[in-house]
Parts: C-alpha cells; sequence; structure tokens
C-alpha cells in the first residue's frame, strides 16, 4: 500500500511513529492497572504518563480527563449523562451526537454550515430551565469550523453547559481554545495519530454526570472498565507529537488550495467561505454520483469517502450537505477529502490529475 | 518473564498478551490502519475483512454465528450493555431480574441503574462452596422475570457456576439468560447453543488478547431484544456505534483461535501446576483453607487462607518476588473484605486471611515451586512475629 494515495485521514488517521513506539513500551508491561501489586502499579503509571500527555494537549490538569473506549462513547456519555433538562444541538453533528438523546432541539446551520447564532439564542430563550448545547468544533464532512466562542458565550448567558465534540478538530488546532470556553469536550484517538479503541473526555471541575459504563471503580467512578493500557499510551504519544506538528498541518492547506484552486469552477466546494480544518475540503462534481467517484478514485489508488466513514456505506445524501440547504442530488455527488500528518503534495497532485481524468471521461460519455 | 521480575499468579485480573496474539495485530496498526468502515477504499476493506475473520474465529470458539457477536470496549460494557439493554427495551412490561451476589461489580452495579427503572431485583444466595442452586433459579423466575444473569466463572473463587442447567431452566420460561464469560473463556468449553445462553459476555484481556475489547454475543434465534448503550454511527448492527479498533478486534479474534486449537494436554498442565501449589501450600503451611469447591472449577485458580494471616501484610511481604491478589482487580484497593467470600459465609478475619493466585499459560513448574517457598516462609515470620499492620488503603 505504501504506492497508494491515504486522502481519508477524517476516517481515521495512520498511526504516529510516536504513538506507535509507546505502544510497543507498553506491550511490555503485563498487569492490570487496578491491581495493587509492581504489574498493576507498572500498568497504572503507563496510563497515568498518557493522561499527562492528553491533559497538556488540552492545558487541563489530569484529573480532567476521563479515558473511553473512543469517540462514540465520549459523545454518548457527555450526551446521555450530563444532567440537564434539554439538549440542544445543531443538525450537522456527528451520529453519535445526534443519536444519543431523542428529544434534543436541533438548530440549524447557514449554507455556510454555520450555527444560526440568532436561532440557537431564540431557543436557549425559550426553554424554562438551563439546557445542555452540543456543538462539534469543526465539521467531520466539509472541516467547517463553528463559532465556538460565541456560541459559548450565548450559552453562559443562559447559564447552560456546553459540550464540544472537538473530535476532528484536536490535534490540528488549538485544544486549549476549546477546553477554556466548554464543560466537557470529547476527542478520539485514531483522528489524531493514535489508535482505534480510545478516547477521552474533557471534564470541567464540578460538572456532574451519570456514567453510562459502571461496574468497578475506574477513572475516578466515571467510567468502568479495565483501561485500554496499550491504546492509551499511544493516544497520550499521539497528543504530544500533533501538538508539535502544527506546522505541517498549516502546510495541508496549501495541498488543499492547490486542489481548490486546479479544479476551479468545474468543481463545486461546500463550506468554502467558512474558515474551516486546513486538511479538509468536501468536492462536489457535477453530474457523478458520489459511488461513481469513490469508485474511480480506488482504482486510481486513492482512498477518499463520500461522507463520514460510519454512513459511508448508506446511500443516502450527507446530512451535513442537506442541512446546509444543498440540493439531493447535488449533495449526492460530494466526495470528502482530507489529509493528515503523513500527506504530501504529490498526494494533492494525483488526487487533481484523477479528478480531471474522471471528469473528462464522464463528460465525453455524457456528450 | 525476566527473572528480575515478580512471578505473575493474577492471571484473572489480567492476562499477558500471547506473542501470537501481537504478531496477528502488528500489521493492523501500520500497513491495515483503515477505518474498518469506510466503504469507499480498499484500506477500509481490508480492515473490515480482517475484522470479519476476527468475528468468526469468536463465534466459532463459543459456538455461535458470527452475526451473533458485538464487539465493545470489553466485558465491563458488554454486561452494562447486556443488562442495561434488556432492562431498557423491556420497561414498562417487564420487573424483574435475578442474579446470584457473587457477580462482578459491573453487572451488580447494571442492576442497581435497573432497579431505578422500576425493575425488581432478586439477589440469589450461594453454597457454602460458592454455587449456585438451579432450582433457587426455577422457583425465583416470575412471570414478569426478563433477564437471569449469572457469571459462568466467579472471578474471585474460579467455581464454574451449572449454566447448562440453568440454560434449560430460562429457556423453558422463556427468560433470557445472560452469562459473564470474562473468566470462563478458554478455561472451560462454552457452548452457546448447547447451554441455551442468550447473551454472553468475553473479555479479550482475560484471556490472552489485549485490553480495550470485548464482546457481547446477542442470539439471533430465538432473537434478543435490547437497546444499545451507545448510538450513533450504527456499527454493529446498530446495537454498538463506534469505530471498531481493528487491531484490538484481530488480537481478540486470534486470542479466540488459540483456545479453539488448545488441547486437554494444555489445561492439564495448568490444573498440575495449581494443584502442586496448593498441595505445597497444604503441606508447608499449617491452617490453611480453600475457598470455593474444588470440583466445580477453572484449572488455573486458587482462592486460599492462611490462618490468622492478614492477607494485605502478606502480600506486601512478598510482592517483590510474587503478584497475587485478595480479590477483584477493580476492587483490590478497597479496605472492605471480599463480598464474594462473605457470600459463602466467611468471617470477615477468615476473608481477610485469603489471597487468590491464578496459574497460566506462561506459568512454569519452577515459578510455583518458588511461589510455594517465598509464600509458607513469609507465612511463617508473619506469624513468629504477630506481625498485624493496621489495615489501610492502598491505593
Amino acid at each position: 500500500m505504501t504506492d497508494a494515495c491515504y486522502l481519508d485521514h477524517n476516517a481515521t488517521t495512520p498511526l504516529r511513529d510516536a504513538a506507535k513506539q509507546a505502544m510497543a513500551r507498553a506491550m511490555e508491561v503485563t498487569g492490570n492497572a487496578s491491581s495493587v501489586h509492581g504489574f498493576g502499579r507498572d500498568q497504572r503509571k503507563v496510563i497515568e504518563d498518557a493522561r499527562q500527555q492528553v491533559a497538556d494537549l488540552a492545558s487541563v490538569s489530569p484529573a480532567n480527563v476521563i479515558f473511553t473506549s473512543g469517540g462514540s462513547e465520549a459523545n454518548n456519555t457527555v450526551l446521555k449523562g450530563i444532567a440537564a433538562s434539554a439538549r440542544v444541538t445543531s443538525t450537522i453533528e456527528h451520529a453519535s451526537v445526534l443519536d444519543a438523546v431523542s428529544n434534543a432541539v436541533r438548530v440549524g446551520v447557514d449554507r455556510n454550515g454555520l450555527v444560526d447564532l440568532d436561532v440557537l439564542h431564540q431557543t436557549l430563550e425559550g426553554l424554562d430551565a438551563p439546557a445542555l448545547v452540543s456543538v462539534m468544533a469543526a465539521n467531520n464532512e466539509t472541516g467547517v469550523i463553528q463559532p465556538v466562542a460565541e456560541i459559548a458565550e450565548i450559552v453562559r448567558r443562559h447559564d447552560g453547559r456546553l459540550h464540544v465534540d472537538a473530535i476532528q478538530w484536536a490535534g490540528k488546532l488549538p485544544l486549549f481554545e476549546l477546553t477554556v470556553l466548554a464543560d466537557a469536550v470529547t476527542i478520539s484517538a485514531h483522528k489524531l495519530g493514535g489508535p482505534q479503541g480510545v478516547g477521552a473526555i474533557i471534564v470541567r471541575d464540578g460538572v456532574p454526570f451519570e456514567p453510562i459504563v459502571k461496574g468497578g471503580g475506574q477513572e475516578r467512578r466515571r467510567r468502568a472498565g479495565t483501561e485500554n493500557a496499550i491504546g492509551i499510551a499511544g493516544f497520550g504519544a499521539a497528543c504530544e507529537a500533533s501538538a508539535s506538528d502544527q506546522a505541517h498541518d498549516a502546510s495541508l492547506a496549501t495541498f488543499r488550495d492547490k486542489i481548490e484552486a486546479e479544479l476551479g469552477d468545474q468543481a463545486k466546494i461546500y463550506g468554502a467561505e467558512a474558515s474551516r480544518l486546513n486538511n479538509t475540503t468536501c468536492i462536489g462534481m457535477p453530474g457523478v454520483s458520489a459511488e461513481t467517484q469513490v469508485m474511480a478514485f480506488d482504482l486510481a489508488g486513492i482512498a477518499v469517502s463520500a461522507g463520514s466513514a460510519c454512513s459511508s456505506g448508506k446511500v443516502e445524501p450527507s446530512h451535513v450537505l442537506l442541512a446546509m440547504g444543498v440540493d439531493h442530488d447535488e449533495a449526492a455527488e460530494a466526495v470528502r477529502v482530507s489529509f493528515g500528518w503523513s500527506s504530501t503534495m504529490l498526494d494533492a497532485e494525483r488526487f487533481i490529475s484523477a479528478w480531471q481524468n474522471l471528469r473528462s471521461r464522464t463528460a465525453s460519455e455524457a456528450a | 518473564m525476566c527473572s528480575a521480575r515478580p512471578i505473575y499468579l493474577d492471571y484473572q485480573a489480567t492476562t499477558p498478551v500471547d506473542a501470537r496474539v501481537m504478531e496477528a495485530m502488528t500489521p493492523l496498526f501500520t500497513e491495515v490502519f483503515g477505518n474498518p468502515h469506510s466503504t469507499s477504499h480498499s484500506y477500509g476493506w481490508a480492515a473490515r475483512d480482517a475484522v470479519e475473520a476476527a468475528r468468526v474465529q469468536i463465534a466459532e470458539m463459543i459456538n455461535a454465528d458470527p452475526r451473533e457477536i458485538i464487539f465493545t470496549s470489553g466485558a465491563t460494557e458488554s454486561n452494562n450493555m447486556a443488562i442495561k439493554g434488556v432492562g431498557r427495551f423491556f420497561e414498562g412490561r417487564k420487573g424483574h431480574m435475578i442474579a446470584p451476589v457473587t457477580e462482578h461489580k459491573c453487572v451488580l452495579e447494571s442492576l442497581k441503574y435497573i432497579e431505578k427503572l422500576g425493575y425488581e431485583i432478586t439477589l440469589l444466595p450461594v453454597g457454602v462452596d460458592g454455587l449456585l442452586d438451579p432450582n433457587a433459579i426455577k422457583d425465583g423466575i416470575r412471570d414478569d422475570t426478563a433477564l437471569v444473569s449469572v457469571m459462568h466463572v466467579n472471578n474471585e473463587i474460579g467455581v464454574m457456576q451449572p449454566l447448562a442447567e440453568i440454560g434449560a431452566i430460562c429457556r423453558e420460561r422463556s427468560v433470557y439468560l445472560h452469562t459473564d464469560a470474562a473468566q470462563a473463556a478458554g478455561k472451560t468449553p462454552i457452548d452457546v447453543r448447547a447451554m441455551n445462553i442468550d447473551l454472553l459476555s468475553l473479555s479479550s484481556h482475560k484471556m490472552y488478547g489485549p485490553m480495550g475489547v470485548g464482546v457481547l454475543y446477542v442470539r439471533r434465534k430465538p432473537r434478543v431484544r435490547l437497546e444499545p448503550l451507545m448510538d450513533g454511527g450504527g456499527q454493529e448492527r446498530t446495537l454498538r456505534s463506534g469505530t471498531l479498533p481493528a487491531p484490538l478486534v484481530v488480537g481478540m479474534g486470534k486470542a479466540a483461535e488459540i483456545i479453539s486449537n488448545e488441547t486437554e494436554a494444555d489445561h492439564a498442565r495448568i490444573r498440575d501446576l495449581r494443584d502442586r501449589l496448593m498441595k505445597g501450600l497444604e503441606q508447608r503451611v499449617p491452617g490453611t483453607f480453600v475457598n470455593g469447591s474444588l470440583d466445580h472449577r477453572i484449572s488455573g485458580n486458587l482462592n486460599i487462607g492462611f490462618e490468622g494471616i492478614d492477607s494485605e501484610t502478606l502480600m506486601e511481604t512478598v510482592q517483590a518476588q510474587i503478584a497475587l491478589s485478595s480479590g477483584s482487580a477493580c476492587t483490590s484497593a478497597a479496605v472492605e473484605p471480599s463480598y464474594v467470600l462473605r457470600a459463602l459465609g466467611l468471617s470477615d478475619t477468615d476473608a481477610h486471611a485469603s489471597v487468590r493466585m491464578c496459574v497460566g499459560r506462561m506459568t512454569t513448574s519452577d515459578e510455583i515451586d518458588t511461589t510455594i517457598a517465598v509464600l509458607s516462609a513469609a507465612i511463617e515470620s508473619i506469624r513468629e512475629t504477630g506481625e498485624t499492620r493496621p489495615r489501610a488503603r492502598t491505593a
């Protein structure tokens, strides 16, 4: 697969070397971190060192970091577990937020994918009691960044609690910008160069919640179950590595901009007028279904996706694009390109040429 | 295991990852790194194929259909999902669940949650041997009983409950049977069909696989209904959302395959070592007592008490040489005596005088001989000096 061009980093990003090394070291340690003998204490140290690394990325104290089995569990725990009389989210959230509670009020977005702040304000104004508001910092499909500071201010004025799904933000942009604003921030290891199977909730002091997994008293009674020690070690190392890799992240914008400039008017770029993650672009090819595109790209050795990985098996168009007012047919023609720590300009160039080939081929077939 | 390290006899807290498991996992961390739920490219397909192969390996270990295998983050999540999931699904329609008092904490905690939903919970006592009387289940089942949850193998005393008998009773009364089999996999054969099990929890890191992954088996015919614990992308047949950790899943699959291929000789080796440990201690140390049935017990477990000894003091004395525990790892930092041993009728003093040891795949006979020598010397010395330390929280 060395020759292949992987442009689906928002689905999962390869393990960073630092994570690999940390995991290899952790694999040498046997023991249950809750056991009081030496093996258990060694394992405890692996976990607590990693907790410090995650805390450093988030600029919080280690006591504020709760490890989970991943982003979906983290989001479910926050949405189901933080007591509030009402829950308010946006229409473009990840399924693990949208489906976690059935009775949430959903605030719409504008054509650029930005949460409508007036509607958010009015929604909170109309509630009798403080709500839990959940918004994603950066969208997984378009990369569009929400005005979290303004959202936080509106939530604060209404005495609500704020959850920020930072799964696509963490490792790319400074996490402290969110942890200073939110009561709970959720992140996932495998989106920032750590392994699958581990995530975290970064919770502010004094925010009570009911855990969804109960049992032994692990994670200060906030998440039961023997800790995924190897995964946690990799997560910690990936956090540290991503923090020192922000320069490379800035270069991803040049790859994205190159693609968008080269494709020009032939392509539709969704959310382009909003502030976006450097690594993500959501591109429509008029008249060509996303399914056709991803198959053609795969044959060319290029991995992209039609929307988020969890829903990419389904044929429905992206709920994110529909929420932005994109019509059904056009939404079904969009693919997501997402770069990561291992990407190079060559990847962008290969994508451009494959895209243009496919475009001219389908145009001539149609003619 | 390196000689500078203590001898590891805490295989019921966690097992080391088998070298063959590590080898199977390695490519998934690097070359085959895709999201197994990505359907649009070969990275995703390769990861998915690896996950599906692991699903088959695990299904074969317990005689299930691969479609009945739901991956989770571990047995704690599986147990939570089974009990809360069934409880929520039948909320308002059923109102009763049954379990023995010796269940793992996460089962008891989940039952407490269900109680808040309005269910009545019957916690059944066990005998002095730690075993549940199947007739107590028969008598306890009501028309509104939704679930019976019985752990296959106890995490502290290693006794095996008469699951097949309990399964037959539950099936006859059309009540779901869930079993926490975290301590059973690889220790005793599991056959979900023959035993009439509807829901079964497994933990990878108790069977020489990695931590952070487990399974909930959910029977398809007759179909078991339950609400998911986690919602989202709809993975695992919508029962468990979240990206599957493909490397860990593959590791657990390999661990299951190794177990399926184990022979009676492998089990006999462990049983011989455990018996050697038990007999050695009984010969060298006066005043020992074994907790729980010896006949209905996994081959590796020894839960043994030494009269007049405080287990905390003993563990501290030998900790440089032997890793053992006074009970379950999750609660081993607690100062309270084991509720499992109390349920067997042990006094606080006798419960505090007991330790759990478990022989495993990597244990050698030299390690057993060293353990006998170290423990008997330590006990003799503690008894001579009459040393009793104040019990204090150690972690």
